[in-house]
């Protein structure tokens, strides 16, 4: 009896001591909880560091003129001397191209999904949506070898040299002729349009998803047509969460690698010429870096790494906190 | 007055029928637009079917390649390369996913947890080719040799985010009375995660799992210079080779998981820029192999996550 009145607390030998001590697991639990989060989050710094430091060679031998558009020097492996420009060039013009064609589509798509499809049509499209997202990207760059771009790509770069390159003001950017396999910056902005839509759609059909129905009400009530709802009310109010999804397309965009090194033809002549092969930042690690023929070769390739960590991870940062800050608006009402 | 009203009315009345056109031929356009997206979605698989089931037969999988430009042959070493890293990737990147998770579900509004939340953001919009790069920088360049490990390290951290999301929504979903009524009993916390919040999240967490398992195995950029590709790679032959020269269980892991590795997104790469057309016959089966795989996931784990979403309202 005598034993059953003490507080559990009290007796036992060592063993209980330590538990107690341990809150009964709970001190470790915490620890390792505590543990994994601080070791995610030094992930991305121990990323960030291990290729500035890796590029510190690159970095000190061409400085600022490495990522400029007016350098002398290009990139030449054999002399070591290394201008990213055209890479960084290659990366934009595809990307911003990419951007011009899949954001109309994506919105027109988001439009459909979240305002008009019947919900049965909406499930299977959804489904449509994020399969197109989970196909690998190699998947879409042998398709886009062996039946995109020859299908495609060929004719509508000739057809575009054709009537905009014999435009005077125009011609720098399309340039003929586009290589008979196709193999330019044109069908790899082609095939991205086909890659960044569903992280577009998916995103601006979210934003469009949160926006309260009393908003659609009363513009319906007002007595606008849906069109006029949709377009001078609810993009007006999910502006910046649209714009977000814009921004993570772009850097989807500039990341993408594979499907892009397979048709963009990898070389860094080209000229300014949509039509022409070329390369982007992504591609011409993938391409070169492995088979690097020189420190300084392997040390530029990292520093181009560098440039394009450091302008996803700004544009991914931007675009989270548009969307957030949509999302915390609409939660708030 | 009379007039102008008058004139003002057969105004509005055009007024109207022009916004009545706009609205029918712009929705339409949505909906074209959507149809124009499927197109490339079907375009992509059929085609993926036809060329890929035309080359695709039993000695596919169980043979090793034969010497470039003679037909028959396999990618039996691809196969187990992928299989290889994906389970390291997945022992590398789940627990800490899970633990992280933990903790974002027990203590949401920390500091640390609005950087985990953050940085996992972030993480998951680094380009593949950049964790490419560094994966080389702290396995290869020590290792001094291209590995399965270092392979797998890449993917893990791919694999992180993915896993670290879905499982934390996933355990936002779980009611708090649950994780009461277990620490009420008397349980430690630790208890009350493991035998009763992992449990009620498991299907969600599972099927965010088999998401990131499906992006894995599809992501080629990070293993060109951390796997590299090797047309030698067997695993039964490392094995065999093993037991030959009588070297312990922990000798042969580590001689599967050190050397360089093929993975199927690695053999389609290089096979669709070869001139043989037996390679490329071969990447389209491989494609087709890929593509099955992955959607086939992702069919499963968003079938069974709607239906876990639905059990749980």
């Amino acid at each position: 009896m005598r034993k059953a009145s003490t507080p559990p607390q009290t007796d036992g030998g060592w063993r209980a001591a330590l538990t107690r001590r341990l809150e009964h697991g709970d001190l470790i639990w915490r620890f390792a909880l505590s543990l994994a989060a601080i070791a995610t989050v030094a992930l991305i710094i121990w990323i960030a560091w291990s290729i500035w430091v890796d590029s510190a060679p690159s970095r000190q031998a061409f400085g600022l003129k490495f990522i400029s558009p007016w350098a002398k020097q290009s990139w030449n492996p054999v002399l070591d001397k290394f201008n990213a420009w055209p890479a960084i060039y290659g990366s934009l013009v595809t990307a911003f191209l990419a951007l011009l064609i899949a954001v109309p589509f994506s919105l027109a798509i988001a439009i459909f999904l979240s305002e008009l499809a019947p919900p049965r049509l909406r499930g299977v499209l959804n489904y449509m949506v994020e399969m197109l997202a989970a196909v690998p990207s190699v998947v879409y760059g042998l398709w886009g070898i062996y039946v995109f771009l020859p299908l495609v790509v060929v004719p509508l770069g000739n057809l575009l040299a054709a009537t905009l390159g014999k435009v005077p003001a125009l011609a720098i950017f399309f340039r003929g002729p586009i290589p008979a396999s196709g193999l330019s910056r044109l069908g790899a902005a082609l095939i991205l349009v086909i890659m960044i839509t569903p992280t577009i759609t998916a995103v601006s059909r979210d934003v469009l998803l949160a926006i309260p129905r009393s908003q659609r009400e009363a513009s319906l009530a007002l007595g606008a047509t849906q069109w006029e709802t949709v377009w001078k009310v609810l993009i007006p109010y999910g502006l910046s969460g649209i714009l977000g999804a814009v921004i993570l397309g772009l850097g989807r965009a500039i990341g993408e690698t594979m499907a892009v090194t397979m048709v963009i033809g990898n070389t860094t002549g080209g000229g300014y010429s949509i039509l022409r092969p070329g390369y982007t930042m992504a591609s011409i690690i993938a391409n070169e870096f492995a088979e690097a023929v020189s420190d300084m070769h392997a040390s530029a390739l990292i520093e181009i790494g560098v440039v394009l960590f450091a302008i996803t991870l700004l544009l991914n940062a931007f675009a989270r906190w548009l969307v957030w800050r949509v999302n915390r608006r609409t939660v708030g009402r | 007055m009379n007039r102008s009203g008058l004139f003002a009315q057969i105004d509005l009345r055009r007024v109207y029928r022009r916004r009545k056109i706009v609205n029918t031929v712009m929705l339409s356009l949505t909906g074209l637009a959507t149809l124009l997206a499927v197109i490339p979605l079907v375009w992509i698989t059929v085609y993926v079917l036809i060329k890929g089931g035309a080359s695709i037969n039993l000695d596919f999988f169980i043979h090793l390649p034969r010497p470039m430009g003679t037909p028959g042959g396999g990618v039996l070493q691809a196969i187990e390369g992928s299989f290889v890293m994906v389970v390291l990737a997945s022992l590398f990147s789940i627990p800490p996913a899970l633990l992280a998770a933990f903790y974002l579900a027990h203590s949401p509004n920390t500091p640390l947890a609005n950087a985990l939340r953050f940085s996992t953001d972030l993480l998951s919009g680094v380009p593949s080719i950049v964790i490419g790069l560094f994966g080389y920088a702290i396995i290869v360049v020590y290792q001094k040799h291209y590995s399965a490990l270092a392979g797998g390290v890449v993917l893990a951290i791919i694999m992180l985010p993915v896993v670290l999301r879905s499982a934390e929504e996933m355990l936002k979903l779980v009611p708090k009375e649950l994780r009461e009524g277990a620490l009420a009993l008397g349980s430690p916390e630790w208890r009350a995660a493991i035998s009763v919040l992992l449990p009620a999240a498991a299907e969600g967490i599972v099927t965010g799992i088999m998401l990131a398992i499906a992006r894995a195995t599809g992501e080629t950029a990070p293993l060109l210079f951390t796997a590299l590709g090797n047309d030698n790679y067997e695993i039964g032959n490392i094995i065999r080779q093993g037991i030959h020269y009588h070297q312990s269980l922990g000798q042969i892991i580590g001689n599967i998981v050190s050397q360089p590795t093929d993975a199927l997104p690695l053999t389609l790469w290089k096979y669709a820029q070869q001139p043989y057309p037996e390679r490329v016959q071969q990447a389209w089966a491989v494609a087709l192999v890929l593509m099955l795989f992955v959607l086939l996931l992702n069919i499963v784990a968003r079938l069974w996550l709607a239906s876990a979403k639905r059990h749980r309202r």
